[in-house]
């Protein structure tokens, strides 16, 4: 097959703002169509794939843990790594290895890793394209 | 002691939290016998137009069952007994009819604002 390879930079954290859902859905995007998919989870970023995410039952909804089923990033990615599995393609996840260590969530899902920016900076030498998500 | 919350910041973290933090917040607040009130203000004003659909998300296998019903969470602040003000500018600068607003919404001016401020203790701005 021969190959697109798309690179994202993410630096919001989860739960403050919905730039990161519109950036999942384009990487889902992306993966249905069979591209490769490098994300760089750069600042709050690397938060998004902190393994001890923990679900909650809303008693102002008035639904219990198992109704709630309240989103959690660290699920998103891991269904992601799922359906790239899927589909044959690639997704590679890098967490800034310094940006992990300042906010301690060094556990991240399965299928992520550490890195630097340098990481990013080579993905972007041979993307096809490349998406920078900053915090605004 | 009485506290109004105005909300200005709207669509913000809908998605992922399953609702807005400050209205469940405010809701949070009420429920532990906190006298609190509400205005909306800018993008915030939507949050009281009835009927909006948010569709499920769903990443890969993962399905939202919950999406956020913001007017739904503002109604049911309503039946509460929190008062929750909009400011007419803010509402007729997006083009929102009347009939579109939750019942029990009480629109006012924003040059009305430093009046109703009086009536708290406290005003917070979220």
């Amino acid at each position: 097959m021969s190959q697109t390879v798309l690179s994202f930079l993410l630096m919001d954290g989860p739960f403050e703002q919905a730039r990161t859902t519109t950036a999942f859905r384009m990487i889902e995007a992306a993966l249905d169509k069979g591209y490769d998919v490098n994300v760089f989870a750069y600042e709050g970023g690397v938060s998004l794939a902190f393994a001890h995410q923990k679900p909650h039952a809303n008693s102002v909804h008035g639904r219990t843990f198992e109704e709630e089923n309240h989103p959690l990033t660290k699920d998103w990615i891991a269904a992601l790594f799922e359906k790239a599995k899927a589909k044959g393609c690639q997704l590679d996840w890098v967490n800034c290895g310094l940006c992990v260590d300042e906010r301690g969530v060094n556990e991240a899902v399965e299928g992520c890793r550490r890195g630097a920016p340098k990481d990013f900076w080579e993905w972007t030498k041979v993307s096809n394209g490349t998406l920078v998500i900053g915090t605004k | 002691m009485k506290a109004l919350q105005v909300i200005q910041s709207a669509y913000r973290c809908t998605i992922e939290e399953q609702d807005d933090p400050v209205i469940w917040f405010v809701q949070v607040l009420n429920s532990v016998g906190g006298d609190v009130d509400i205005v909306l203000r800018g993008n915030a004003v939507n949050y009281a137009v009835t009927g909006q659909v948010v569709e499920d998300l769903s990443f890969g296998d993962w399905q939202q069952t919950h999406p956020a019903k913001v007017d739904q969470d503002l109604q049911q602040a309503l039946d509460k007994g929190i008062k929750v003000y909009a400011i007419a500018e803010d509402i007729k600068k997006r083009g929102i009819p009347d009939g579109k607003l939750l019942g029990g919404i009480e629109k006012l001016s924003a040059h009305e604002l430093p009046s109703l401020f009086e009536k708290y203790e406290q005003v917070w701005h979220w």
